[in-house]
């Protein structure tokens, strides 16, 4: 089982390098270079090469990629190219506004798409199932700017419930953080909750309907055991790579909903840095999500490897 | 030689054959309103995509224009008008090129199998192994906003899912007995591709096209609400929502029309990719790779 788990986390690290390369490569293919972005219309040959020079853009792209990752990995993320600021510092500030926002999102739409994922899987056919099933299929394809902007429109601006704003201050009460982060929870829960169900209801009937957990109903086995010890186990890994699959999946969402709540956080300023241009912002932020989501995934493999024993041994 | 027999079906069933639900009656209406005003809006909307017709900005429904103004004071209804073209021209195009991508390498990688295939496989693997709206957003910040950027980047992040549903679907096609049979006959790979592995995966790709033309809407629309997508002055619905947010506060519904207009689209072509794939009936390829 180890030498399965290690393996997996091999090919994750490659992915995350494939990554790297990925985004340093995309930002790097450009006609003109950073100096060019910086100087602007009014540049000069003469200011741009010494800016070249200053900022060892003269070496081949080789090895300026492994200096960057060099850096990367011991925590220096570059300068932004607006602000003259490390990027480290700017994304320090803002990363716990944008993982709170998911922590919270998930905290609620993982137990509550698992639970209506089971209902309708167990009564599957029922008016429940088709009632969740239609509701969950036009809502996946709802852009989520339309989610939060009714929210929006009617707890905030009509029923002035709830605070169109998220962004928090240090000296607020419960209240005043809730009224703040409902509306943004609330979307980002709308948009996961729909896929996540639908994907649970899916990896739970298909195992209801395997040949061996009809078996182990005709031996007579009492429904909490059947449940409990036979298909329980197997439905966890799908069931994993579910939650996984759409934890990694706010990952986008969470673009859409800082932007229309306002929320400083991290993708604010990935969209600000694309907005701008701002190359070693632009990197940095997306190799921090591009890990989140890779490592993610991997956490999904690694646990379903460690819950369903058929795994372990590769076919 | 291919003496698959067509067996003539009587015309006067084909809406009994159709099999049509309520909900794919009302999707398929909705969807051809839209494609009818995006085929004659000029003609239809009572003013220009970028003319100001009020001093009033943002006024309400009813005031101004029919659906109210912007926040420059243009026509709200008009500029929907023209942004339905934008909205699905864009979204058709990206759609094509993530096919014409997708399925040429999909298929190539199924049938050349070998160094081939897993040299592809494993490229578009790295890609998926990336939030697609991430990559987006790394490419635009290169290479700047333009229409074609946009269009090429959202192509070519699509078509990585449409490569595997398409080299899966080769892969199914490929080992059954009459495409063997086909082979023992003595067929070339083209036209074993274009007669016999084509038309046995028209169903999936259909599907699939419908599936990703939704998500290329909801994702150009995304990019157009960051400020990332379409440019002013042009009238796209994601631009729409994102240039009228501010308006809310104010009672205006010019950020809300647009964004329901957009959920109006994606929903309906949701319910009738359904629709199609319930029809195939059992279980289809796209399901089984989705699991």
């Amino acid at each position: 089982m180890y030498r399965i788990i290690l393996t997996r986390l091999a090919q994750g690290l490659l992915t995350l390098l494939l990554a790297s390369i990925i985004i340093f490569g995309a930002t790097e293919i450009l006609p003109g270079d950073v100096a060019e972005a910086i100087l602007g219309q009014s540049r000069t040959e003469e200011a741009l090469a010494t800016l070249r020079e200053e900022m060892g853009l003269n070496r081949p792209a080789i090895v300026r990629y492994f200096d960057w990752l060099g850096g990367m990995l011991q925590g220096d993320l570059g300068t932004s190219l607006a602000t003259k600021r490390p990027v480290a510092d700017m994304i320090e500030s803002r990363m716990w506004n944008t993982l709170r926002l998911a922590l919270l999102a998930a905290a609620i739409s993982v137990p509550l798409s698992l639970a209506l994922g089971l209902w309708s899987a167990i009564r599957a056919g029922g008016r429940v199932d088709k009632t969740l099933a239609m509701t969950t299929l036009a809502l996946i394809a709802v852009p989520e700017f339309f989610i939060g902007l009714i929210l929006m429109k009617v707890f905030a601006v009509e029923l002035k419930w709830l605070s169109a704003s998220a962004n928090t201050r240090p000296y607020f009460d419960f209240w005043q953080n809730f009224r703040a982060l409902a509306l943004p929870v609330a979307t980002l829960s709308f948009a996961v909750i729909a896929h996540m169900m639908r994907m649970t209801r899916s990896s739970v009937i298909n195992i209801f309907t395997s040949p061996y957990l009809e078996m182990a109903a005709l031996k007579g086995l009492p429904k909490r055991r059947l449940v409990v010890r036979h298909a329980l186990p197997n439905a966890l890994s799908p069931i994993l790579t579910v939650i996984a699959l759409n934890l990694s999946y706010m990952v986008s969402g969470v673009i859409i909903v800082e932007t229309v709540f306002g929320v400083p956080g991290l993708t604010r300023l990935l969209v600000d840095g694309v907005t701008l241009r701002d190359i070693p912002l632009i990197q940095a932020c997306a190799m921090i999500f591009g890990a989140v989501y890779i490592l993610l995934n991997l956490l999904a493999d690694v646990l379903s490897i460690m819950a369903n024993p058929r795994l372990r041994y590769p076919k | 030689m291919s003496d698959a027999t067509e067996i003539a079906t009587p015309r006067a069933s084909v809406f009994a054959g159709l099999r049509l639900t309520w909900t794919a009656v009302l999707a398929g209406s909705v969807l051809l309103f839209w494609l009818i005003l995006a085929l004659f809006g000029p003609w239809i909307a009572p003013h220009g995509e970028a003319e100001i017709i009020s001093g009033t900005t943002f006024a309400p429904i009813g005031e101004g224009g029919l659906l109210g103004t912007d926040k420059l004071g243009r026509d709200v209804f008009s500029r929907l008008i023209y942004g339905v073209r934008t909205t699905l021209l864009l979204a058709l195009i990206t759609t094509v090129i993530s096919f014409a991508f997708g399925v040429t390498l999909g298929f190539a990688a199924a049938i050349l199998k070998g160094w081939f295939d897993i040299v592809v496989s494993r490229i578009v693997e790295a890609f998926m192994a990336f939030p697609s709206t991430l990559l987006a957003l790394v490419v635009i910040g290169a290479f700047g906003t333009s229409i074609t950027v946009l269009v090429l980047t959202v192509g070519l992040v699509l078509s990585t899912s449409v490569f595997r549903v398409s080299r899966a679907l080769g892969y199914d096609i490929g080992v059954m007995d009459f495409v063997e049979a086909a082979r023992a006959r003595g067929e070339g790979t083209w036209w074993i591709l274009t007669r016999e592995i084509l038309p046995n995966s028209m169903a999936p790709l259909i599907a699939e096209f419908g599936l990703r033309f939704t998500f290329s809407i909801l994702f150009l629309s995304g990019l157009s609400f960051l400020g990332l997508g379409v440019q002013e002055p042009a009238a796209d619905w994601g631009l729409m929502v994102q240039e009228n947010v501010g308006g809310l506060f104010l009672g205006s519904s010019a950020a809300l029309i647009p964004a329901a207009c957009i959920a109006s689209l994606t929903v309906s072509m949701n319910l009738l990719v359904d629709w199609f794939q319930q029809r195939q009936q059992g279980e289809t390829v796209l399901e089984k790779i989705d699991q």
